[in-house]
């Protein structure tokens, strides 16, 4: 039942970062690497207010949320401004800063050995000490997250940003900012996913950079293109099929560093295979 | 009065002058037709109207009121929308949706908000009906006939809550009887009190819908006035018979 338990906090964990991922790679049409900077945003302040400043999880969740948003913000303006193949190597670039600050600023994120005795999650003084507690509220914000993002995409808001992945000077002469579409669409993209973040780190007690890396970022971005771009139920599925799909890799016996590798095996075959039967992804609406 | 006007308007890509010390102004509730020769600077001019490049001197004006260097969307709010010589639709998105995003609101925190949906996908669905794309609005965009596709984007731009209407090359590649439908939606168009700006090649239709011409020639205004006596002067007919 525990194990169970923890297999579904971390389907919830990388299903919101597969939704707010799916904002910017779906709707907004551009391939990014970045995300794994907004979720150890999250998971970095989670672990800092509450190890070091006893800030209670949930302002330490909202706290890192808006660092993160506000980051969002800012790394927005520059790289909205491109497209495609640049995007996405600027993108690169600021996952790489990213994972370099969270190594090495020492005195903050605690370097390379990370920060360690993250209280976990409580509400209202009721620290949640169980697996299925911990999961029943990573469930929950989960659905949240989809509640919102289901309804801001299905919007005018999800519509004008569909269109600029396909032709942003159009949609400008029809009368909309796209910039501020795509600077928005980036920043709640970042914020949720830096409530991931916060959700990783209360529940794992632990962190460090290792977990917010650029594979981290590949792996994000593989969910959602296996989902399919635009599709929010096709992230959630993305996430949950790479989530558990490994998982069950363990019960045919085979040994730990075995199934690791067959692990990475599956995902980049499944890759492969789907660019070519099925580029749009499981439920996507573009085709990459 | 003028609903729109340019003074001296200046507008040079590489060596060329693309747009070369264009004086003209929009009749307001009028059809002002734009014609010249290939590479005369026609779309040029609609790109600087419409705020896609902009102008290396000059002035533009919008009901009275000058147009600094601003982005296409402030452009759109000044009540401008246009169409392209190459149709430029959303091809992966439904017909409908093409025309949704004429009609939704341009302010960001109204298009959080999904309150008017209903009503506007009414509103597109009438849209269509009346110009006959109502069976392809569930349908992308990018399935459609070239003609269709073409009806499309006129459809979308008059959808637009915009009063001055700019057109390249509208006509282009249509079926007689699109033309027609195309041309009758172009006079309702001015019935309803909005200015257009038509770019075209065909003189017959410049002849029966537009109140006035403008001739370019190498960026340059060449003429200007009323079609019947404008197409018979003789550097019009040089410009466009090839001496
Ligand atoms: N992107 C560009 N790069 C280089 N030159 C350009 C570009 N766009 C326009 N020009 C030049 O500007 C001039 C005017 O072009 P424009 O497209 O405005 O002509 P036009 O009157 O619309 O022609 P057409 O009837 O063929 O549509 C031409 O000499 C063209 O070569
Ligand atoms: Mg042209």
């Amino acid at each position: 039942m525990e194990y169970l338990a923890h297999v579904g906090i971390m389907a919830a964990i990388y299903c919101i970062l597969s939704l707010s991922l799916n904002l910017v790679v779906g709707y907004c049409g551009r391939y990014s690497l970045s995300h794994a900077a907004f979720y150890g945003t999250g998971a970095y302040a989670t672990a800092i207010l509450t190890a070091n400043y006893h800030t209670g999880f949930f302002a330490s969740m909202l706290f890192g949320a808006a660092i993160a948003a506000a980051g969002a913000l800012v790394i927005g303006l520059v790289l909205n401004r491109l497209q495609g193949e640049y995007y996405l190597l600027a993108s690169l670039g600021f996952v790489i800063i990213m994972s370099s600050v969270f190594n090495n600023l020492n005195n903050i994120t605690g370097g390379a050995l990370g920060i360690a005795g993250i209280p976990p999650p409580a509400i209202l003084d009721n620290i949640l000490r169980s697996h299925l507690s911990v999961f029943l509220l990573a469930f929950l914000i989960c659905v949240l997250v989809y509640a919102l993002l289901a309804y801001i995409t299905s919007a005018p808001f999800g519509r004008i940003l569909r269109a600029g992945r396909e032709d942003e000077e159009v949609v400008a002469t029809l009368g909309y900012n796209t910039t501020l579409f795509k600077t928005v669409a980036l920043a709640v993209s970042g914020g949720v996913a830096a409530i991931a973040g916060s959700i990783l780190a209360a529940y794992v007690t632990y962190v460090s950079p290792s977990s917010f890396d650029i594979n981290e970022s590949i792996l994000i971005l593989v969910m959602v293109i296996l989902g399919g771009l635009a599709d929010l139920k096709g992230s959630l599925l993305g996430a949950t099929i790479l989530v558990t799909l490994p998982e069950s890799l363990r019960f045919l016996g085979l040994p730990a560093v075995m199934a690791d590798n067959l692990r990475q095996i599956i995902y980049g075959a499944a890759l492969i295979l789907m660019m070519f039967f099925r580029p749009q992804g499981f439920l996507g609406k573009y085709k990459i | 009065m003028a609903a729109l006007e340019t003074k001296d308007l200046t507008k040079k890509i590489f060596a060329v002058k693309a747009v070369d010390n264009l004086t003209l102004s929009l009749p307001a509730g009028n059809i002002t037709g734009i014609i010249g020769p290939n590479g005369s600077g026609k779309s040029t001019l609609l790109n600087l109207l419409s705020g896609i490049c902009k102008s290396d001197q000059g002035k533009i004006k919008v009901k009275g009121r000058a147009l600094a260097d601003v982005n296409p969307h402030r452009i759109a709010s000044y009540g401008i929308a246009r169409t392209f010589q190459g149709v430029r639709l959303f091809n992966q998105m439904t017909t409908i949706d093409n025309i949704l995003l004429a009609l939704s609101e341009k302010s960001f925190f109204r298009s959080l908000s999904r309150r008017t949906e209903k009503n506007l996908a009414l509103r597109a669905n009438e849209i269509l009906r009346a110009a006959g794309l109502a069976d392809w609005a569930y349908k992308p965009a990018g399935e459609l006939s070239y003609g269709q596709r073409k009806l499309l984007e006129i459809t979308r731009v008059l959808a637009a809550p915009a009063d001055i209407i700019l057109l390249d090359e509208p006509f282009a590649g249509l079926f007689p009887e699109i033309i027609v439908k195309v041309s009758a939606l172009l006079k309702k168009t001015r019935a309803d009190g909005r200015t257009v700006m038509l770019v075209e090649h065909n003189l017959k239709i410049i002849r029966e819908l537009c109140d006035v011409v403008y001739v370019l020639d190498r960026g340059k205004l060449i003429a200007g006035g009323p079609p019947g006596e404008t197409l018979s002067r003789p550097e019009v007919l040089a410009a466009y018979l090839g001496n």
